[in-house]
């Protein structure tokens, strides 16, 4: 069996190290934080703070408290607010240890392509461009193949990229691959998936 | 210095002209300055070119500038939230321009600061790269972004005093500071003036020189996205 979206955000938490301040994505990086267990982790939101918080308890939602999905959320007592420019500040400094984002399509090269589709509904990037170009570590987290059934783990991003070369780890329903010269590595494979299962679902080159 | 005016119309009287580049603080709806968009509306601005994280949505915030025809262009990091947006934009009748949001944060504080231009390595080898100058420093490509200089900018803080020292509440701050910073006049609207000497000056987020215009108001403080947990689960 192919891990499920709880699953896959629980082998996306075994990323994160004790100390470490991290950006979550919209999508089943969210569901990362339920899993970090005893680690003391800090999360970011980009549009201005540290400590994120869960969502509040009914009644005690505050306008003037959002996370970067306008969703509404709470403080913690390690929390701190700052404004966005001091926010992309800390992520172009390098000093968000990990990204842990959602994808349309990775490349065995670690392009990283979720945020367009020519033709189709426009949103824009946010702070996507942002975050890969600028923390430690980019994790992506996605199914391996899209609902036709065609791999998201290609030879070449087709669509717009979010950033060239930037994508270090790929977490999907199938298993984990690094990006590493000349294509990607085996790190893992899911509960109960063949490696010839997972080279077969996969379109980039498979190295070692 | 007379900083504090008593309605939108009044703090906009004389700032306000067609063609005009205006910066607005906000994240989402959040933080938004709800009274000077309000009054923007009303007076009618036309061929507007608006930096602003989002666009707000159809019936709230610089949704209400795009109901009007009133902008021309918007220079933002994401617009999912506004069908009307997506209309105008599909059909031609509004410009779109990307802006990366750390970009857009930065160009705004870079503005401010008196810094026309920087380098960043965020959007290289993106459709964001394209048309713009690159310089590589130890091996790594930056492409050059420019500072936004704004005629008006536009915010909202929880509370300043008559000289605009101003403190923001909570995720409210987000695009604000920077957002006023780059204006040649802003105008800020606040939820309470406060008296000189009430505010900590070590706790002044914003200090009132990046302040010219000052307005205190009711706000609706409109939520997009209401989550919240069961009480049972805690």
């Amino acid at each position: 069996m192919p891990w499920d979206r709880n699953q896959m955000a629980a082998r996306a938490a075994e990323e994160l190290e004790d100390g470490m301040y991290v950006n979550l994505g919209i999508g089943i990086p969210t569901l990362v934080a339920n899993y970090v267990g005893d680690k003391d982790i800090t999360l970011q939101s980009e549009n201005g703070m540290l400590g994120m918080g869960p969502f509040p308890f009914e009644g005690e939602e505050d306008p003037d408290l959002i996370n970067a999905g306008k969703q509404t959320i709470t403080e913690l007592n390690r929390t701190s607010y700052f404004d966005s420019a001091m926010s992309f500040g800390m992520i172009r400094g390098g000093k968000i240890a990990a990204a842990i984002l959602g994808a349309m399509e990775v490349a065995e090269n670690g392009d990283l392509a979720n945020w367009m589709i020519p033709g189709k509904l426009v949103k824009g990037m946010g702070g996507a461009m942002d975050l890969v170009a600028g923390v430690g570590k980019v994790v992506v987290v996605m199914d391996h193949q899209n609902k036709a059934g065609e791999s998201k783990v290609l030879k070449a991003c087709t669509l717009p990229l979010t950033g060239a070369g930037v994508v270090d780890r790929i977490i999907t329903n199938l298993g984990v691959l690094d990006v590493v010269e000349g294509g990607l590595k085996i790190v893992q494979l899911a509960d109960g998936v063949t490696e010839d299962e997972l080279r077969a679902a996969t379109e980039a080159t498979i190295v070692g | 210095m007379q900083k504090v005016y008593g309605s939108a119309a009044e703090a906009l009287d004389g700032l306000l002209f067609d063609g005009m580049l205006i910066a607005s603080g906000g994240f989402g709806l959040c933080g938004i300055p709800e009274l000077l968009i309000d009054g923007i509306v009303a007076a009618g601005t036309k061929d507007l070119t608006v930096a602003s994280n989002n666009a707000g949505v159809d019936d709230f915030g610089l949704g209400k500038l795009l109901a009007t025809r009133q902008v021309k262009k918007m220079m933002s990091s994401y617009v999912g939230e506004n069908a009307e947006f997506m209309r105008q934009y599909l059909s031609g009748e509004l410009e779109l321009e990307f802006n990366p949001q750390g970009t857009l944060a930065e160009r705004m504080r870079a503005g401010g600061a008196g810094i026309p231009g920087f380098y960043t390595k965020t959007g290289v080898g993106t459709v964001i790269a394209e048309g713009k100058e690159v310089k590589t420093w130890n091996g790594q490509d930056y492409i050059l972004e420019e500072g936004i200089f704004a005629d008006l900018s536009i915010v909202k803080a929880w509370k300043a005093d008559d000289t605009g020292n101003a403190i923001f509440r909570k995720t409210a701050r987000n695009f604000n500071p920077p957002a006023a910073m780059c204006g040649k006049v802003c105008v800020m609207e606040v939820e309470e003036i406060v008296p000189r000497g009430s505010l900590d000056p070590d706790h002044i987020h914003l200090p009132g020189i990046y302040v010219h215009r000052l307005i205190q108001g009711e706000h609706e403080k409109r939520i997009e996205q209401r989550t919240v947990r069961k009480r049972e689960e805690a």
